[in-house]
């Protein structure tokens, strides 16, 4: 902590309490609260438009009329290239939306818990447990059914979190960020070696792993999405109502226990969102890096630091960034695709140097 | 004034009975016992590692005793809801952490927490009671100003504003001035006396420096290898003997010129007059 040394010259005049004190001026809590309403309705026209860019660009293109045509006739039987193309696009701008808003707000979760500026499924190990459980699920136990992924990679994903809590908390200090961080790198290089290991000597299922590696929505289908809605549900009410929590315990334990909160269980509650949606989200996505890291860390820079507005945000946040990542991978290799995966980590990747650069990242 | 303000008088007295806590198989506190009586302001003192803030963490129930119990009038505090425990009796703890870039009302306003419902919205309540925090710690120019922009002063004034928006009757604070110069550890020390006179809150305070302590507080409590050594008015607890077996100093006690009270004259090895 460093003191400056403004101090006496803003210090103001002492003034006595229940005395007639001049009333502070309206707080200005007003105005930032319409700040950010109208930043977060911005945010979902962005949703909207690019919902309508998904559905209307693909690698095969088709036109305006036979868009409108096809949309039209929704639920009737399929006819024609430029239909199917078309009706393709509705499940998998949805699973970008889920995914994308999935991830987003586990990452601005796992933030929260951990009070780690860092911490994010990826840095955490928690997307590659969950990729080794769902690696281990198919070449082991043949588990290439969709529930079955899901099952495993909340597994995974949930015995990682807690590994990796674990670790980190032996010791004295507790689990710092620090020490989270290096036991999240820690179990990532083990589980990538093992998930290596494991898919390796398998010819027969390592094109079927590597895909879903990598990392995508194209292959979306509705089935999917169903099945893992509830989990998705069920993690987005749990991290939502973990806002005010995680509010509290941005102020250290010891406060936050002072103003009423339960610390273990408010964090337990929320680490198991944050577990659910990550898990969710790379059982039908793969593990898709850098969502969970940037977004929450740019809706920082607009929501401020009350996790009610930056939960909401980084889920319209990284609902967009998804979505906007799968189209552009349909768009610049035409007539071919790039998976998703590979696009948030070419635009997270410098996007959360700069972060780094700009802002000093605290606690680290 | 509005009349989401209690004015009145804090009637809430604190007890602890044969407090025994540590961490793992170390003992800190073995056997101690307490009385804090509503209305008062008190500091505890004692050696580094004595156990002064685990001792305010217990009475706050951030620490389950081993042994002995915490009561609230009457009741022990580890049976308490969380939140009604909030209502009645702050922390404010030895290093809390600002968030980064949060501006001052709105960590004062999170001071409101054990007041809110999940999903209620901010009342009017919370508006009264954040802009009373501000006003009696003289922050309210500083109110949109992001806290890691304050100085240490000004911050841990903010600080104090936060705890004083949770409205409660009994306010503990670990070392509400370590790291501030002197005239802001007045300041603060100023902004604690005027509370307690004013609203009545009852005060409990870790502080290090004897001679503050002997001026600001109605009750003294010395701590030692894990027990009170010695509780009482300054007068009576601050005596050489005391001061030799708490902390392991020779010193000298006279008159404080200021307030009439006990001075603590530390006696080291060099710059001592001879005779
Ligand atoms: N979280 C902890 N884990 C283990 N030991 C602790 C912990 N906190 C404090 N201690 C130990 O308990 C003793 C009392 O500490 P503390 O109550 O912080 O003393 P004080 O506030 O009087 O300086 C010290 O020896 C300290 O090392
Ligand atoms: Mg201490």
């Amino acid at each position: 902590m460093t003191l400056t040394a403004t101090s006496t010259a803003t210090r103001p005049s002492r003034r006595r309490p229940g005395t007639d004190a001049p009333r502070s001026p309206a707080l200005p809590t007003r105005t930032a609260w319409r700040r950010r309403l109208a930043w977060l309705g911005a945010g979902l026209v962005v949703l909207v438009l690019l919902c309508a860019a998904s559905v209307a660009i693909g690698s095969r293109t088709v036109d305006m009329p036979a868009i409108v045509e096809a949309l039209g006739s929704l639920g009737e039987p399929v006819e024609g290239l430029d239909q199917a193309a078309v009706v393709k696009r509705i499940p998998r701008t949805v699973l970008a939306l889920v995914v994308g808003a999935a991830l987003g707000v586990a990452g601005a979760v796992m933030q929260g818990v951990t009070r780690n500026p860092l911490a994010d499924p990826g840095i955490l190990g928690i997307n590659m447990g969950a990729s080794l459980a769902v690696v281990v699920g198919m070449a082991w136990f043949g588990m290439f059914a969709a529930h079955h992924m899901i099952w495993m990679a909340i597994l995974g994903a949930a015995l990682t979190a807690v590994l990796v809590y674990a670790i980190a908390s032996a010791g004295r200090s507790g689990a710092s960020p620090l020490k989270l961080a290096l036991a999240g790198a820690a179990l990532t290089a083990v589980a990538t070696s093992f998930i290596t290991a494991v898919a390796m000597p398998r010819g027969d299922i390592s094109a079927n792993i590597r895909s879903w590696q990598i990392g995508g929505v194209g292959g979306a289908a509705w089935d999917a999405i169903g099945l893992v809605a509830p989990f998705l549900a069920v993690g987005m009410l749990l991290a939502l109502a973990s806002a005010r929590s995680l509010n509290s315990l941005a102020l250290g334990d010891d406060l936050a226990a002072g103003l009423g909160e339960r610390v273990m269980l408010a964090r337990g509650l929320a680490a198991l969102s944050s577990v659910l949606l990550a898990g969710a989200a790379t059982a039908v996505a793969g593990p898709i890096g850098f969502v969970g890291l940037v977004v929450p860390h740019a809706c920082r820079l607009l929501a401020g630091p009350d996790h009610r507005w930056l939960l909401s945000y980084s889920a319209v946040a990284g609902a967009g960034l998804l979505l906007a990542s799968d189209v552009l991978g349909r768009i610049i290799a035409r007539p071919s695709e790039i998976d998703v995966g590979i696009l948030t980590a070419l635009i997270g990747a410098p996007f959360f140097i700069h972060i780094v650069r700009q802002r000093k990242v605290r606690e680290l | 004034m509005t009349t989401h303000l209690n004015l009145t008088a804090s009637t809430h007295e604190l007890r602890a009975e044969g407090l025994a806590v540590g961490y793992g198989e170390r003992h800190v506190l073995s056997g101690l016992d307490l009385e804090i009586e509503p209305g008062t302001v008190t500091s505890i003192v004692g050696a580094n590692a004595s156990g002064k803030s685990t001792l305010l963490r217990t009475l706050s129930r951030l620490l389950s005793p081993a042994g002995g119990q915490v009561l609230l009038d009457g009741r022990s505090v580890h049976s308490m809801p969380s939140k009604e425990l909030a209502r009645v009796l702050g922390l404010l703890p030895q290093s809390p952490v600002s968030p980064d870039g949060i501006t001052v009302a709105d960590l004062v306003g999170r001071g409101r927490h054990p007041h809110q419902r999940m999903f209620r919205a901010w009342s009017a309540a919370d508006d009264a009671a954040v802009a009373h925090a501000l006003d009696a710690t003289a922050t309210a120019d500083l109110a949109d100003r992001p806290v890691d922009e304050l100085s240490g002063g000004q911050r841990q004034r903010v600080w104090i504003a936060m705890v004083l928006a949770q409205q409660t009757d009994l306010l503990l604070l670990d070392e509400p001035t370590t790291f501030l110069d002197v005239s802001h550890q007045i300041e603060v020390l100023d902004l604690l006396a005027d509370l307690n006179r004013d609203r009545g809150t009852t005060i409990v305070m870790v502080l290090h420096d004897l001679n503050l302590a002997a001026r600001y507080s109605d009750r003294l409590v010395a701590l030692e290898g894990g027990r009170v050594y010695a509780a009482g008015p300054a007068s009576a607890v601050l005596t050489e003997q005391c001061v030799q077996d708490v902390f392991g100093l020779r010193s000298r006690i006279i008159d404080d010129p200021v307030s009439g009270g006990p001075l603590v004259v530390p006696v080291g090895r060099h710059h001592v007059a001879a005779g």
